[in-house]
């Protein structure tokens, strides 16, 4: 019965032993990039192959949601015709993308992160500015 | 099973509120409260409607204007001289100018109601983070924090990262504190008053086609009332035709005008977006050769045409703030702001009830206080106070001795600082025009050091008459940040440093 509310449980019974930040990495610009320096509070609790894998493809889609490509072009062409009322029935692909972000990270929080005693939150929820990985403490697990 | 998990949090000493909500009792009951919106307890200076759909700045006077400007104007011009030209010139002239007119409200409104790329503030954990890596970074000696600034390379070119002391994060590269509605905007251009909203990442493009359909409708207006006017002089005389379309001598006079700032602020954003700056970045001079010969603009693409495509349609990126999302009841962030807008609600009414006997009590205070406090390095803190208040935009006292040689000292213009107070300048005037400013600014006071007073009067948008933009140069900054200073963090005891130097400047020009 944990294991099937393992993520809200995680959240509200275990307590939270720290949080680390992942910041940005503004060497290419103001594109969306965060760091993939695996931080040390993790080195006891994950895998930094792993973690590092997870930056990165969260790295490559934020990419693809900003990136100047004929699509977005023609996305945005469309867009100033139709006096922008073109998104009251559609998506713009950057919030598509941030949509796959977020299922990708839920899922990386299902397979890996919570097992472990970790929980990524989604970037958006804190302003694009931080990946927030919460540590909870050990206790919660050996329940 | 819950009352055990329960015990099991009070040894941990958890906080009470997640567990309550844990309980599948509780939900239902908590979903019939009404769930304040995100919006509701924003803690910059916005203001919202719609519930929350829409968001502009705190000051919307000149917006108002602008938009009965606009609509007198295409109202007469549509009333008046367009009946006349559709018989004797062709209908095509009304149709034209009624879209052009539609496409310039819609743009406006597009560009008012927008988010700009407001920066969400950080929470509380990310800022004690952030303070606790300075620390360590520093060896914290002392109890005066050193400057905080990061330095990146992007593409090449260094670029300084200063902090935010009111959002507590560091900015991203090309972000800045508008400190009329304190926020860290990205991709800040400008607080334009005339829209009555920043100008940031989000709505540049809205902007930017504002201004350009603005200068077409303005020109075409200018055009056929002119027209108008020279065909029925041809019949009547010009006296004649002057009586007889009273309305086209109004619409004259308001494109003459306008056309000169219309058109010469499309002229300079065209500009801008080909060499992919922003307004702050030009009026610093950030990527001009003149400052070095490797300096230049990191963020460009390289030819005009990428630039261009990139800045107008390039991918819109969503709203970071969530103005309609509920508040979640176990997110700690949002408990400082709804202190913040308090503090500011009062330090809003201060600043606008000032005169100068409070400033001069105010002065007393800030120096009192600052007394009353520890001065260790007072000198060697001055690059802390200039780095570590970025959004506080006046010229600092100490600093203006050394800044008065220029004519802009008002201006940010020799200063790596404020930012803010120069970019509503170029919203409706050529970059040409603010040495005028500057002049203008310096020449009304003699006193070096009355600057900061000076920024006081300037204050209330309501006040100004045409230069708006000379506002924000962050006195109400200086004001929360007294009101912060009870609290006594790190961050305020820049500030009240600070302050108490203005205060004794206050006290010296009162």
């Amino acid at each position: 019965m944990a294991e099937t509310h393992s993520l809200q449980d995680m959240r509200q019974q275990a307590a939270v032993a720290a949080k680390v930040f992942i910041q940005r990495d503004y060497t290419n610009g103001t594109v969306c990039q965060f760091q993939t320096k695996f931080p040390s509070e993790l080195e006891t609790r994950i895998d930094k192959q792993q973690f590092e894998e997870t930056v990165r493809t969260l790295n490559n889609l934020y990419a693809e949601a900003e990136k100047l490509g004929s699509q977005s072009y023609i996305e945005g062409c469309l867009a100033c015709l139709t006096a922008y009322t073109v998104f009251l029935c559609m998506e713009t692909h950057y919030e598509k993308v941030l949509k796959k972000i977020a299922k990708y990270i839920q899922e990386q929080n299902d397979k890996i992160y919570t097992p472990r005693g970790l929980l990524l939150t989604d970037p958006i929820e804190r302003g694009l500015r931080v990946v927030e990985v919460t540590i909870f403490e050990d206790r919660s697990l050996t329940r | 099973m819950h009352l055990g998990v329960s015990e099991s949090m009070r040894e941990c000493e958890y906080s009470q509120i997640s567990t309550r909500s844990s309980t599948p009792m509780e939900t239902p009951y908590k979903k019939r409260t009404p769930k304040k919106k995100k919006w509701e307890s924003f803690p910059g200076r916005n203001k919202f409607y719609c519930d929350g759909r829409i968001m502009m700045a705190k000051q919307t006077g000149v917006f108002y204007l602008t938009l009965v400007l606009i609509l007198v104007t295409c109202g007469l011009f549509f009333t008046f001289d367009c009946p006349f030209l559709a018989q004797h010139l062709t209908p095509v002239i009304p149709v034209i100018g009624g879209v052009l007119f539609m496409f310039v409200l819609g743009t406006l409104l597009r560009t008012s109601f927008s988010d700009p790329g407001v920066l969400p503030r950080a929470t509380a954990d990310e800022a004690a983070d952030l303070e606790r890596q300075i620390d360590v970074a520093n060896g914290s000696t002392g109890y005066r924090p050193p400057p905080r600034t990061k330095e990146v390379v992007i593409n090449g070119q260094t670029v300084k990262l200063k902090y935010c002391f009111t959002c507590k994060i560091f900015r991203p590269p090309r972000a800045s504190h508008c400190s009329l509605c304190d926020n860290c905007v990205e991709r800040f251009d400008h607080h334009c008053p005339w829209v009555g909203n920043c100008v940031g990442r989000r709505n540049y493009r809205f902007f930017y086609m504002f201004i350009l359909s603005l200068s077409f409708l303005t020109i075409f207006i200018f055009a056929f009332v002119i027209t108008h006017i020279i065909l029925r002089s041809h019949r009547s005389g010009f006296l004649n035709a002057l009586k007889d379309s009273p309305a086209s001598v109004l619409e004259v006079v308001v494109c003459f005008f306008s056309v000169w700032s219309i058109v010469g602020l499309s002229g300079f954003h065209t500009y801008l977006i080909s060499s992919n700056q922003t307004t702050n970045e030009d009026i610093k001079g950030s990527w001009s050769s003149k400052r070095g010969k490797d300096n230049y603009n990191p963020y460009s693409h390289g030819n005009i045409f990428t630039n261009c495509c990139a800045a107008l349609c390039g991918p819109l990126p969503p709203s970071l703030i969530d103005r309609r999302g509920f508040i979640q009841s176990d997110a700690p962030q949002l408990a400082p702001p709804t202190n913040g807008i308090t503090m500011y609600g009062a330090t809003q009414s201060q600043q606008s009830h000032m005169c100068d006997q409070d400033q001069c009590i105010q002065s007393t205070k800030f120096v009192l206080q600052a007394a009353a406090t520890p001065l260790l390095q007072q000198q060697s803190s001055e690059p802390v106070i200039l780095t570590a208040s970025p959004e506080n935009g006046g010229s600092l006292p100490g600093r203006t001795s050394l800044t008065l040689g220029g004519p802009c000292t008002s201006l940010p213009l020799s200063q790596p600082t404020p930012p803010t107070s120069t970019p509503s300048l170029s919203c409706h005037e050529a970059t040409d025009m603010l040495p005028i400013h500057g002049h203008s600014h310096t020449h009304n006071h003699s006193h070096p050091l009355q600057e900061p007073v000076a920024h006081h009067h300037f204050l209330t948008p309501e006040e100004m008459p045409s230069p708006p933009g000379m506002l924000p140069c962050g006195s109400p900054l200086g004001h929360s940040h007294t009101v912060q200073a009870g609290f006594y963090n790190p961050a305020s005891q820049d500030s009240l440093h600070e302050d108490s130097v203005r205060g004794l400047v206050k006290l010296s020009s009162v």
